[in-house]
């Protein structure tokens, strides 16, 4: 019913997304579900990126939509939706972390100075790995688990970016960091975690993939 | 223009976000052309990028949709209800004055405490002495080691009564069991900020409650046990 109604009111080539914003701010509520349907995993993932807690980063992720609701007559059309979204996720997120004040819970490398001068330390040969390897649960849960291993401000950065495909600026703007630093530290995270994922593959992570033997996807 | 591997590290990141000028672009290119080892540091760099950038990598817990969608759907409901028509609840709160006995439930009604979530469930048949626990800034009250406690270091511990006198109202979870009821009159509802509690309940009440009214401080005064 509700799209039915959203293709009839279509005659000005909008998206079907700015279709839905205009109707949500129009005052049909029960549309906005659908509007942000799209999103919760990007939602929840940037909340989990900050939180590290399922219950939390779910709560939160709720949080921020209700929020994203309650003030959709704010959003602006110059501005992506998503981006609006991921940005209000974030704020939510940094909110709570300071409220349950984790933050001190952080490893200490957090409080290191910013660091540019990563080395990569693997050197194999390298082929590209195919997408196809994350159909498989174990190689998720692995890449997952490295990133897990990075700081704080490594991985709150490389998950915006990379994850959230936010820009730089963007990326900026959500953490309330200069552009330099998200730089500084996207190159860190991406080095550490191409290390990472090279020492995986020393441990058998993508074993049953067809790789030439002796080669390395890096 | 030349460089070395430790410059062309330093800018490889840049490098695949095309934020290096046309020189630097150059020199680089013909770097990784000449030398293997950072030939693989740019393709597992982007191998990264890829992997991780692709959205099946973000797995979200079981039924997170339909926790959001029944939320916002809730959510929705009450933005868009008239709560100024107050003769729109004011048949239901009637009837329910005249089904609980009157004066009793008017007392409380009149003096009830500030409920912490307006669109809270109320329990049902939630002994009064129970041991609940809540914290500082929550809205609700659990049993003591339920999951989704949080800020742990403000808990303190009190009966379920004065929990509900101080405007607490049961937690989704722990307190599922005092959520269900069996008998007709349905009303689905979930909290709207309960602090982290998760799922939707679909109850129905003994007392015939209206949608709108489930939070109202005096009748989840009711609602707690009768030797209450």
């Amino acid at each position: 019913m509700a799209e039915l109604k959203v293709a009839v009111n279509n005659p000005t080539g909008t998206t079907r997304e700015q279709d839905l914003i205009a109707l949500v701010q129009d005052g049909q509520n029960e549309l906005f579900y659908e509007l942000v349907r799209p999103y919760e995993r990007r939602v929840y993932a940037a909340a989990l990126a900050i939180l590290r807690n399922e219950t939390d980063a779910e709560d939160v992720a709720q949080e921020a939509m209700l929020k994203a609701f309650a003030n959709i007559r704010q959003f602006r059309a110059e501005a992506r939706f998503s981006t609006w979204l991921i940005q209000i996720t974030v704020n939510e997120a940094l909110m709570r972390r300071r409220r349950e004040r984790t933050v001190v819970m952080e490893g200490i490398d957090d409080r290191r100075e910013e660091e540019s001068d990563y080395a990569p330390r693997d050197f194999a040969d390298w082929r590209e790995i195919p997408s196809e390897v994350l159909e498989r649960k174990e190689v998720r849960q692995k890449l997952a688990e490295a990133l897990a291993t990075l700081d704080r401000k490594y991985r709150e950065v490389f998950v915006l970016r990379d994850m959230e495909q936010l820009n730089i600026q963007e990326t900026a703007e959500a953490l309330g960091i200069s552009v330099a630093s998200v730089k500084t530290r996207l190159l860190r995270a991406r080095l550490m975690l191409r290390d990472l994922l090279a020492a995986g593959w020393e441990q058998g992570w993508f074993s049953r993939l067809p790789f030439e033997k002796g080669s390395k996807p890096w | 223009m030349v460089v070395n591997c430790e410059q062309v590290w330093h800018e490889i990141s840049n490098f695949i976000e095309g934020e290096v000028d046309a020189g630097l672009r150059a020199a680089m290119d013909e770097h990784f052309r000449t030398c293997k080892r950072c030939a693989s540091v740019l393709a597992g760099t982007r191998n990264v990028m890829r992997l991780y950038g692709d959205e099946r990598m973000i797995e979200v817990p079981a039924g997170f949709g339909l926790r959001l969608e029944r939320r916002l759907a809730l959510n929705a409901r009450v933005r868009s209800r008239p709560w100024s028509t107050w003769s729109a609840w004011l048949v239901p709160v009637a009837a329910l004055l005249l089904f609980a006995g009157g004066l009793r439930v008017a007392n409380s009604l009149a003096t009830g405490p500030e409920l912490k979530s307006e669109h809270a469930q109320p329990g049902w048949g939630i002994p009064p002495d129970m041991q609940v626990v809540v914290t500082a800034d929550a809205k609700v009250f659990h049993v003591a080691g339920c999951g989704v406690i949080h800020n742990k270091s403000t808990e303190r511990t009190l009966t379920a009564k004065e929990a509900m006198q101080q405007g607490y109202v049961p937690c989704l979870r722990c307190m599922r069991e005092y959520l269900h009821t069996a008998s007709a009159g349905h009303v689905t509802l979930e909290t709207e900020a309960d602090g982290g509690c998760r799922g939707g309940t679909s109850r129905s009440g003994a007392l015939e409650t209206p949608q709108t009214d489930c939070s109202s401080p005096g009748q989840r005064a009711m609602l707690l046990s009768d030797n209450d």
